[in-house]
């Protein structure tokens, strides 16, 4: 805890990132390439999915990290409100394109995997429009840190959207168990344990574990740029200040 | 590729698209965040040298 609060220093930070985000960025790679291996090369077909379960190593990870960083944003809101942490907000802002990616990939994929297994690329049964609604809220979390200029002001209204939508994750997740629907159930994470055979699961799980480094190697870097551009733009300010105010002293309108 | 395509067996188109649709908005996502942090990298760096913020005795900042 001690850590994470000394890391709320955004110099500090940044001096943490640099050091940390080229080992973030070789196990990424690695993790990737073993597990895109496995998922082609090692896991056979499903019996009756045939090769299209290829799809599952991308499309799996992919809703899990939309939902895991829409959580983050939801605990880098409560910093923002509860204990204004220097960079909940800035987490949360470089969050939200990441996430939004993951779900739009999650969709895409999914689209692509419901065509030849369901007959169709898209149904309007809980857990796909649950998903739909989640991307949609992405979507608006960043169209509104761009109509607000004031970072602080535009953090809190975000926040509060952000906490506002969270309410859609547990129906994700849940979806399926509350409402009949077309997708099904969860296998991997359920009580009783995983339904996929270890042949799958293994690929997957690299995979899932390889996307989430990544995503959070990306992560780093967009915090990185949030906290320069916010540097900036006080420097900026800070410049025209004191020209106007070298300008008033010469007697030079500004 | 036609004999990778063969060995996905009917449905390969769906399963190429699918990779392909995560490699483009993978990449492009990953550009867009390593070209912002470059482009903030660069502002910083020429305030910074210009020697905007620092303070200078009097209270002035130059």
């Amino acid at each position: 805890m001690k850590r994470l609060i000394d890391l709320a220093n955004p110099t500090r930070f940044m001096r943490f990132s640099a050091a940390v985000l080229p080992w973030l960025a070789g196990a990424a790679a690695l993790l990737l390439a073993v597990g895109f291996y496995l998922a082609w090369f090692v896991a056979p077909p499903d019996y009756q999915q045939g090769e299209t379960i290829r799809i599952m190593f991308v499309h799996v990870p992919a809703a899990w990290l939309a939902m895991m960083f829409y959580s983050l944003m939801a605990v880098s809101a409560l910093g923002t409100l509860v204990w204004r942490h220097p960079l909940a907000d800035v987490a949360q802002k470089a969050a939200a394109p990441i996430g939004a990616c993951f779900a739009l990939i999650c969709l895409i994929t999914g689209a692509l995997w419901g065509k030849p297994m369901w007959g169709t690329y898209w149904v309007w049964d809980a857990r796909l429009t649950s998903v739909l609604v989640l991307f949609l809220i992405y979507l608006g979390i960043i169209a509104l840190w761009r109509v607000l200029d004031e970072p602080s002001r535009a953090g809190r209204a975000v926040a509060i959207l952000t906490l506002v939508g969270f309410v859609n994750v547990p129906i994700i997740k849940f979806s399926v168990d509350w409402w009949n629907t077309l997708h099904q159930p969860a296998s991997v994470f359920r009580m009783g344990g995983s339904t996929i055979d270890s042949s799958m699961l293994w690929p997957l799980l690299v995979l899932a574990l390889g996307f989430t480094l990544f995503a959070l190697m990306l992560h780093m870097v967009a915090m990185r740029a949030e906290i320069m551009r916010r540097r900036v733009r006080t420097l900026t300010i800070l410049e025209a200040e004191r020209l106007d105010r070298l300008a008033q002293a010469q007697g030079v309108p500004a | 590729m036609s004999a990778l395509t063969a060995g996905l067996g009917p449905h390969a188109g769906f399963i190429l698209a699918s990779y392909g649709a995560v490699a483009v908005i993978l990449v492009g996502l990953t550009l867009s965040i390593v070209l912002d942090h470059r482009v903030q990298k660069r502002a910083l760096a020429g305030l910074e040298q210009r020697g905007a913020g620092r303070r200078r005795p009097g209270g002035e900042t130059s």
